[in-house]
This record gives structure tokens, C-alpha cells and sequence, in this order.
């Protein structure tokens, strides 16, 4: 009995140790909860919420330096999930809700100053100086930053109409079921 | 036009199906069965019954109600009837009423509402709740009775039946062992299964039905019946049952026949005990057993053959309801390796080779 | 022949009888036709006409919108009264451009393309032009352009045109009445797409119960060498491509591959039909035969209809409705997709029109799974319809694909069957549609990136040579002052007397 109790016990203490001394020397230098929050944006790197990317927005708000409000395509849901990892309350004043968008030029506004088409980081904007520019929608990930920098408030951003080719059916309402959590 | 909804994609016609109806062919199929044994085993047998079917259903209501999920839907697809029917039938005759109260707690409360109900429960409720009786009162599940068909000498009439389900009171002299436990007991007596056999009721007996069993078991041909209407109806197909009967009696007939004097013959494998209501009624289970016909038939020999092992070498004489457990168990990962194999896909999920018509 | 077995399918029950013993009818003229820019798979068509102007039918008034598309004729002569955006005959209800033509009544034709003389002696590349210039797209439903499929014939080593008349959707009749009644075009069609492609032998392969359309085609086939019409038992979703070319070959077209790479093309026999008029006659795809039938409509009939016909138009043809209907659906019940109204017009790709009532749908609140594998058991596609819809219903899609739902050809067998009425396909269609719509995101995502890189590259080379020419021009300077200098210290130098 003595012996099995203390063997027990020995091999208990050293494989605890043995997994104690892993997690301090073979740590992997990174913040867990970073990582958690980047997984939950929506990843498209578009620069709406100020920061460079999603990765750097993460970090930001790891650290408590940024609110979770600031993520526009990822809209409510994003907002919610952050809100709740974090332990947040989150301020939807800051907010609107609005899907994808795009950038339109209103032609009879645009004096051709060229100012947008320094701004767009994905050259979606063609035009030249004093000429009336256009924006090619494929390219334009939203970003409105030429919205921004228009003297004539020549650009607005409209959203992404959905067609018959991106159209598709919504999930079917979920049966009476004895779901258990 | 506002009077056409269009919310949901199609098919617009369906198949005249329904969970109820399902489970009600079932019902059906069992009746024959169900209705010999009762003449068989009379009054006791008939209180035992109505109390332990009433039990699932009460027991069903309370789960339901305690979910704060809507009762009277859910208990008109007969599911909860179903388990306490097969229960019922899965009780020693005579046993009092508390067995048929505790077996229907443990069949719908622990097996099949604390996993979710209905489609949710990994193991056959029935089978739960009888094991977990047959585990915990021993004695009680085991005392069987010779047939007292109803109104025939000695039988016993409505109050004595009170007496012997309600009060407890069990005649002793009418008790009797059943086949395979009587060839069990002998055997550890180092009685010979060939000795052994000259006692237990012949063939035709058995294959009728008039022998000591389970509630609703001893009618190999009435059950036989049901099960060939639930196929000839498709709620079933023919691979569980001819899996477990297969797998069964190919490894008895096996090591019967290099070593009679130890093992039973495959026949009387088939035919005693609870085996063909195991087979067409208790694997056959939806919820619980594998989708695909291919792992239905792994599922079914693997049944067979637990059958055979527990019956000839563990300690209870009979192994239908544990054999069964332990498929349910099995059965997730059974599903996980006898997938279908895809249209234009090989086994591994990879696209066919060009090249190659067949696969 | 020898068939093969194909996996799983159903026996629903069929009502075939509603329509098919009625021949097909024209439809009156309507007042307006609107015809819409996608009718087919690909890009949509470009317009060509104005608001008023006048068009003779069959004139081109939208032209082909890219490599996978298909141009839109005028299906009667009249006026454009506008050009506007319409609901379109899709579930979705979305407007899509349309073009609204008023007819004139007078149905005149339009200096059509001259027809192609010994079209199975004839350039394939001809045949292949006619057809899309035609219009033309597979009239089954899928309403893939045609002229794509008939090109297969370039880059595959091709055996087989295989000819699908198993209409195997219930209620619809109108290949079924195509076949009957006009199995020379049919044959015809047939011949000249089969020369188009190259294939050697033509397959013509028709349910057994439309025995009327098998001897029809037989008789019709029997004066043509290389022919067969072949009946094929009947099984939901026989007229599915890929289980119809295995259940007459024996092959199994891989995953994400063509028919084509197994060496069969498959078309429609009413495609066959539109091929025809196209090459003898130079006549576009301008009407279709449309079956409208189902419980609702007082009297089902086989209707050939101008494309851009209302459904409004056809169902009050055949006398209207006699009860309310539950559900209108385009196309068959199995494979269908709801009408948003009845102001939706008639597309190229639209087989049947279907007004079904509550008894016929039988529309019933899904319950739990009871794991029964009926939908296992027929799947034609050999999926696992039960676990793919739990990973989705947890949205889990990574999971779900890794199952197959891609694979799923959505023929609706496994919905028919559950028994607790869970909306399986409709599960499948909203994977397929998330998993797309992921695609999508992430393509532009990508695109993103890489234009935002270049983006960097370009603005960070043009500040690079900025400074170097900037630095350029400073050195010049500097060079230029200091050969100043030297000049002048030398100037100083010889100044300086020795």
C-alpha cells in the first residue's frame, strides 16, 4: 500500500515537474489572446479601423489601447464576439452598421486634382491631372480614404449591390431540436 | 405576390414520411409478438407492461417539461412509447412494478434525455435501462417463469397478478431458469452442454415461443413476422438483422463443432434468448447505429459476436443487451471509416484518375 | 445496350400524366416581352438597341458579354419601349437589366443569317459560330451556353454526344412533347452538333416511361447510321450529366473534372432542337417549350412560348389557377427554384412552370434527426447528407467541404426522403453559397494585397529615383562647381606670374 501510494506519488510530482519546467523553458513568445483576438477579425488587412492591418489592430486591442468598435466589414457580429472575449461592454454610438462598399466618383463634382488617386493604396482610381478620374470598382477594397483627402467631396461610398451571381440561399431556420449546450 | 412565400429552396415534394409514422409501423410490427407473450405470461405480464410503457411516457413528459421544451409534439412521435415497449419486453414476466418504474427513469432519463432526447442519445435507452436493472437487482431480473397462459390452470388471475407485480409476491414455485442460463448453471457444474441440452424445451418450443424468457423475446417466429414487415415497410434493411444472426451463428456453429461438449450449437444461439428480438428490434435502432448499409453490417457481426462471447464466456447467460451497448458505443467511429464513397472520388476522398473509366 | 447501375435516387411520385398527353401549343402573342440580360451561366449580354427603336425578331438587340455567354435576340418584331431593371425568375427576386419589348403584331423576321448549306459537311468552326451567335443555351435548365460545350471538340479526344431526353424531374413533359413531336429536328440538331464535336457515335438516351418519345426517336434515328436511343430505367436523378453518362458508359467522371475528359458531351434534346433551327434555317433561340402544370393550374398544357413572356402570361393561357397555390417553382419540384412572382418572364434555361398546392408540397415543420440513413442510403452522389448538415448547421464549413457538400449536385433526393422533413439541401445550398462567397472574399483579398504591394513597390521606386535624380543632379552640381573652381584656381595659377 505505502509503496504504491509513494510511487504513485513520485511519478506524480516528476512528470508535473517535468510538464512545469516545458511550459517555462519551451514557451512560445507570443500573446494568446492577440492571436485569439486576429482569428476573429475578418482578416482583409482593409485599414478601415486605422491600424495597418487586422494583426496590428489585434495587438492594439490586446493591450487595451483601442476599441472594439472599430472594425466596419466585420460589423456587429465581430463587434460582439470581441466585446465578449475582452469583457467589454461594447459602445455602439460609435458605430454603423453597413456591409462591404465601394467608391464612386460623382463626375460633375470632380476637378481632377489627382489627390484620391495619390491617396489609394491599391491604384483603383484612374484619371489625370485636371482630367475627371473613375474608380475601378473590382479593385476598390473600400477603404475610403480617398473620401478623405477630396477637396470637393467628390466621392462617396456606396455599398456592394449584391447580383444575381453572389446572391445565395440564407441558412434554413434551424429545426425544433433538443440542442444541449 | 404576396401569398408566396419563398424562404426555403426546394425540393418541393416530399416522400409521405414521418418520425411518427415510423416509429408507429414499429409499434405495429411488435404487436403480434408482444400479444403472445402477453397471453403466455398472463395478468403479471400485462400490468408489468402497461406500467412500465406508461413509465417511459410519464418519464418522457418530465424530461421534456424540465427542458422547458413543448411536450405534446414531442410525445406524439411514439419514440418514448417505443423504448418502454422494448423495455417491457426486455423484463423478466413477472417482475414487480418498481423494475418497470426504475428501468423507464433510466432508459429515457439517463440514456436518452441527458443527452439531449430524441436523435441525440449514443446508447439504445432500453438497453441502458435494462442493464442498468439487470446490474443492480440481479436476483429480480433473473427470475423467470415457466409460461401460465392466461386462463388456463394455474394461472394467475387479475388480483393474484395485483399481487405478484404490485405486492411483490412471487410464487416460488413457479420460477424456472431459462435455456442458455440453464446450460450456463450446468456447465459450471461440469454437466456437459450435450447432457444439458436434453433439458431444455426442443427445438419447435423454442422457435414457437413456449418457453421461460424475457417479457416479449421467446417468439422467434411472431418477431420474425414484425421484422419482415418492418422491411417489407423499408423502415429497416435486411443488414443488421442477417449481420447479427450471421455473425452469431457462424461462431457458434464454429466452435460447436470442434467442441460439442462445450459449446451450444449456432441454432440454438438463433433461437434462444433474446437474439432475433435483438436483431430485427434492439440493433436495428436509428438513433443508435451506424447510417451507411456498410456499417450496419460491421456493426451487426460485431454484435453477433459479442453475443456469443458473453454468453459463453463472461457471467451473465445472456449478452444481447450488452453486446448491443457495445456497438452503440463503437458506432461513431464505425461511421467515421464506412463512409460512401463519393461520386468521381476514390476511398481517400481524392478525385479518380483520368484515364480510368471505373474506379 | 448494356446499362450500368447507377448509386441511390428516388421513385417520387411522378404526375407526368397532367401534361403529357397535350401537344404543344403557341402562345398568343403577349402585349409585352421582357427580355432579361442573363438568361444564362457566364457574363451578361450587352445591350444593342435603344428605347424606341424598332427591332424585327430575331434580330440581335444584346450582344454576347464575354468568352461564356450568350447573345439575346428579339423574339417578335416591335417596338423597345424600355430598358429598365425587372425582377428576374430566380429566388433571390433581384432586378436584373431588362429589355422591354412592345410587339407590333406583325412577327416579322429579320434578315436572318443565311442557312448553312450541308451543315455535316461544313466547317465546324461554322456550325460552332451559328450556334452562338444563335443564343443558344442548354435549354435542361442549366442554361450553360452551348456554343462553349460544342468547342470541347478542340481539346478532348471526344466519343460520345450523349443526347439527355430522361427527363427525370416529375410533372415536366416538355422534352417529353419536343421529342414526340418533332423527332426529326431533334435527330437533325443531333447529327450537326455531333459533327461539331467530332464524336463518332450519338447517344440518345430517354426514360422508359415516355415510351411514345423512345419509339418517336427510334423511327426518326433508325434512317441515320452511328444513332442509338436508348431507354433508361427510371431513377431520380437519372438526367443528372454525369450519372446518365455512367449509367450508358459505365464511367465515372472524376471530381472536378468535365464529361469531356471521359469523352462525352452531353446536351439537351430541346437544345438539339434549337441547334437545328439555328444551322437550316438561321432562325435564334427566340421561344422555348415551357410545361405548366401542378395541382393549382385549372388546366396543364405544354406551351411553346416567346422568350420574355410573363408567367403571368402562360398561367392565364391555361386558364389560371383553380385553388391558391402554395408554392409557383421554375423548372421541376425536385431540382426547382421559387418564383418570386408571376411578373417574372420566361428565360431560355426555363423548362417547366409549376403551381404546386399545400397537399402536393406536403410542407411540414422540420424535427430532430433520428439518424434513419435513408439519405445515405440515396445519395446518388454517395455523400453523407445527415453529417454534412450537422457541421453546417454549426457552420463549419471547412468540415463540410472536406465531406463533399462541392460534390453535392443538389438533385434533392435526400430532403424527399427525411423522414423528419429536415431541409437538407437547402443546408447544402447555403454551404455552397457561403463557401463561394468565402472564395470570393478571399480572391479579393488576395487582389488586395498584391495591388497594395505594387502599390508600395512603384510609390517606393518612384521616391528612390526622385533621390537618385536628385542626388544626380546635386553631384552635377558639385561637379560642375568644383570644375569651376579648378578652372578658376588654374586661371589664378597662370595669372599668378612664375
Amino acid at each position: 500500500m505505502l509503496i504504491a501510494v509513494g510511487s504513485l506519488t513520485v511519478m506524480g510530482v516528476a512528470l508535473g515537474g517535468i510538464l512545469g519546467a516545458a511550459a517555462r523553458f519551451l514557451a512560445v513568445e507570443e500573446n494568446p489572446l492577440e492571436e485569439e483576438l486576429k482569428a476573429m477579425l475578418p482578416g482583409s488587412q482593409c485599414g478601415q479601423c486605422g491600424y495597418v492591418g487586422c494583426g496590428q489592430y489585434a495587438a492594439a486591442l490586446a493591450k487595451g489601447e483601442a476599441p472594439v468598435t472599430l472594425c466596419t466589414p466585420g460589423g456587429k457580429t465581430v463587434i460582439e464576439t470581441l466585446a465578449k472575449k475582452l469583457g467589454v461592454t461594447a459602445d455602439f454610438s460609435e458605430h454603423e452598421e453597413k456591409g462591404p462598399e465601394y467608391a464612386v466618383i460623382i463626375e460633375d463634382l470632380c476637378i481632377g486634382c489627382t489627390r484620391c488617386i495619390k491617396e489609394c493604396s491599391v491604384d483603383a482610381i484612374m484619371g489625370a491631372n485636371k482630367l475627371m478620374h473613375s474608380v475601378i470598382a473590382e479593385a476598390c477594397h473600400g477603404c475610403a480614404k480617398c473620401v478623405k483627402v477630396c477637396p470637393t467631396d467628390a466621392i462617396v461610398m456606396r455599398p456592394i449591390p449584391e447580383t444575381l451571381g453572389t446572391w445565395h440561399w440564407p441558412k434554413p431556420e434551424a429545426p425544433h431540436q433538443h440542442v444541449v449546450h | 405576390m404576396s401569398l408566396l412565400s419563398i424562404n426555403q429552396s426546394g425540393p418541393f415534394t416530399h416522400q409521405v414520411s414521418s418520425v411518427q409514422k415510423t416509429m408507429f409501423t414499429v409499434l405495429l410490427a411488435l404487436m403480434p409478438a408482444t400479444a403472445f407473450n402477453l397471453y403466455l405470461f398472463g395478468w403479471p405480464a400485462i400490468l408489468l407492461f402497461t406500467i412500465t410503457v406508461g413509465s417511459c411516457v410519464v418519464a418522457e413528459a418530465l424530461c421534456l417539461a424540465l427542458a422547458g421544451q413543448p411536450i405534446k409534439a414531442a410525445l406524439s412521435d411514439y419514440s418514448a412509447a417505443l423504448t418502454g415497449w422494448l423495455l417491457a419486453m426486455s423484463l423478466p414476466p413477472w417482475a414487480p412494478w418498481w423494475v418497470g418504474v426504475l428501468g423507464a427513469v433510466f432508459a429515457i432519463g439517463l440514456a436518452k434525455h441527458t443527452f439531449g432526447g430524441i436523435g441525440q442519445n449514443m446508447f439504445n435507452p432500453a438497453m441502458v435501462g435494462r442493464t442498468v436493472l439487470l446490474i443492480s437487482f440481479p436476483v429480480v431480473m433473473t427470475a423467470w417463469v415457466m409460461p401460465h397462459p392466461l386462463f388456463s390452470a394455474g394461472a394467475p388471475g387479475l388480483f393474484e397478478a395485483i399481487g405478484i407485480t404490485i405486492g411483490g409476491q412471487m410464487p416460488d414455485a413457479v420460477s424456472a431458469a431459462s435455456a442458455l442460463g440453464h446450460v450456463k448453471t450446468e456447465l459450471s457444474r461440469g454437466i456437459p452442454v450435450t447432457q444439458s441440452m436434453a433439458q431444455v424445451p426442443d427445438l419447435m418450443d423454442m422457435m414457437l415461443g413456449y418457453r421461460a424468457g424475457s417479457l416479449g423475446e421467446t417468439s422467434a417466429v411472431l418477431i420474425l413476422a414484425g421484422g419482415l414487415f418492418l422491411m417489407a415497410r423499408r423502415i429497416i434493411s435486411w443488414h443488421i438483422p442477417l449481420s447479427v444472426m450471421g455473425g452469431l451463428f457462424l461462431i457458434a456453429a464454429t466452435f460447436h463443432a470442434v467442441d460439442p461438449a462445450r459449446f451450444s450449437s449456432g441454432t440454438f444461439h438463433l433461437v434462444s434468448g433474446a437474439t432475433f428480438l435483438g436483431a430485427f428490434f434492439i440493433a436495428t435502432d436509428y438513433v443508435t447505429s451506424p447510417v451507411s448499409k456498410k456499417g450496419q453490417l460491421v456493426f451487426g457481426v460485431g454484435c453477433g459476436v459479442l453475443i456469443w462471447l458473453i454468453r459463453t464466456f463472461a457471467g451473465y447467460p445472456e449478452g444481447v443487451a450488452f453486446a448491443v451497448l457495445l456497438m452503440n458505443a463503437l458506432t461513431p467511429i464505425i461511421d467515421q471509416y464506412t463512409r460512401p464513397r463519393a461520386f468521381g472520388r476514390n476511398r481517400k476522398g481524392e478525385p479518380l484518375p483520368l484515364g480510368k473509366g471505373k474506379p | 445496350m448494356k446499362l450500368f447501375p447507377i448509386r441511390g435516387g428516388i421513385h417520387p411520385d411522378y404526375r407526368k400524366e397532367l401534361s403529357s398527353e397535350k401537344s404543344i401549343v403557341t402562345l398568343p402573342m403577349p402585349v409585352a416581352l421582357y427580355i432579361p440580360l442573363q438568361q444564362h451561366i457566364g457574363a451578361p449580354a450587352e445591350v444593342l438597341v435603344n428605347e424606341g427603336d424598332l427591332v424585327k425578331k430575331g434580330q440581335m438587340i444584346a450582344r454576347s458579354g464575354g468568352a461564356v455567354s450568350a447573345p439575346q435576340h428579339a423574339p417578335t418584331s416591335g417596338r423597345i419601349q424600355a430598358i429598365s431593371a425587372i425582377a428576374a425568375p430566380h429566388p433571390s427576386g433581384l432586378a436584373q437589366t431588362t429589355i422591354i419589348l412592345e410587339p407590333d403584331g406583325k412577327d416579322e423576321w429579320a434578315n436572318l443569317p443565311e442557312p448553312i448549306a450541308d451543315p455535316l459537311n461544313a466547317d465546324p468552326q461554322l456550325i460552332r459560330e451559328r450556334v452562338a451567335q444563335s443564343g443558344i443555351v442548354g435549354m435542361g435548365g442549366a442554361a450553360f451556353p452551348s456554343a462553349v460545350k460544342l468547342d470541347l471538340g478542340m481539346r478532348y479526344k471526344l466519343e460520345i454526344l450523349l443526347l439527355n431526353g430522361a427527363e427525370c424531374e416529375p410533372y415536366l413533359t416538355c422534352d417529353d412533347r419536343v421529342m414526340r413531336e418533332h423527332a426529326d429536328e431533334v435527330i437533325d440538331g443531333a447529327r450537326i452538333m455531333a459533327h461539331a464535336l467530332g464524336t463518332p457515335r450519338v447517344v440518345i438516351a430517354i426514360e422508359d416511361n415516355k415510351p411514345q418519345a423512345l419509339a418517336a426517336m427510334t423511327q426518326a434515328a433508325s434512317v441515320f447510321t452511328g444513332i442509338e436511343v436508348v431507354g433508361v430505367p427510371v431513377q431520380y436523378p437519372m438526367g443528372s450529366e454525369r450519372h446518365l453518362v455512367q449509367a450508358i458508359t459505365g464511367r465515372e467522371t472524376p471530381a472536378k473534372k468535365l464529361t469531356a475528359d471521359i469523352g462525352v458531351v452531353v446536351h439537351n434534346v430541346a437544345t438539339a432542337r434549337a441547334v437545328h433551327h439555328a444551322v437550316r434555317f438561321g432562325r435564334p433561340l427566340v421561344s422555348r417549350v415551357v410545361t405548366v402544370s401542378g395541382g393549382a393550374i385549372r388546366e396543364p398544357n405544354n406551351i411553346e412560348a416567346p422568350i420574355g413572356a410573363r408567367v403571368a402570361d402562360l398561367v392565364a393561357f391555361c386558364g389560371g389557377f383553380a385553388v391558391v397555390p402554395e408554392r409557383l417553382v421554375n423548372g421541376g419540384p425536385m431540382m426547382g427554384q421559387p418564383l418570386p412572382g408571376l411578373d417574372v418572364p420566361v428565360v431560355k434555361g426555363m423548362s417547366g412552370i409549376l403551381a404546386l398546392t399545400a397537399g402536393e408540397i406536403d410542407p411540414q415543420p422540420a424535427s430532430a434527426c433520428i439518424r434513419c440513413g435513408s439519405c445515405v442510403t440515396i445519395c446518388p452522389c454517395g455523400l453523407v447528407p445527415v453529417e454534412m448538415a450537422a457541421f453546417i448547421r454549426k457552420d463549419n464549413f471547412e468540415v463540410a467541404a472536406k465531406l463533399g457538400v462541392m460534390d453535392c449536385v443538389s438533385c434533392g433526393s435526400c430532403s424527399w426522403v427525411c423522414p423528419s422533413h429536415i431541409p437538407l439541401v437547402h443546408y447544402f445550398n447555403y454551404a455552397k453559397g457561403m463557401i463561394n462567397a468565402q472564395g470570393r472574399e478571399q480572391r479579393k483579398n488576395d487582389q488586395t494585397r498584391i495591388l497594395s504591394e505594387a502599390h508600395t513597390l512603384r510609390v517606393e521606386k518612384a521616391a528612390a529615383d526622385k533621390a537618385a535624380a536628385l542626388a544626380a543632379k546635386k553631384a552635377q552640381a558639385a561637379a560642375a562647381a568644383a570644375a569651376k573652381e579648378a578652372a578658376a584656381k588654374e586661371k589664378e595659377k597662370d595669372e599668378t606670374p612664375a
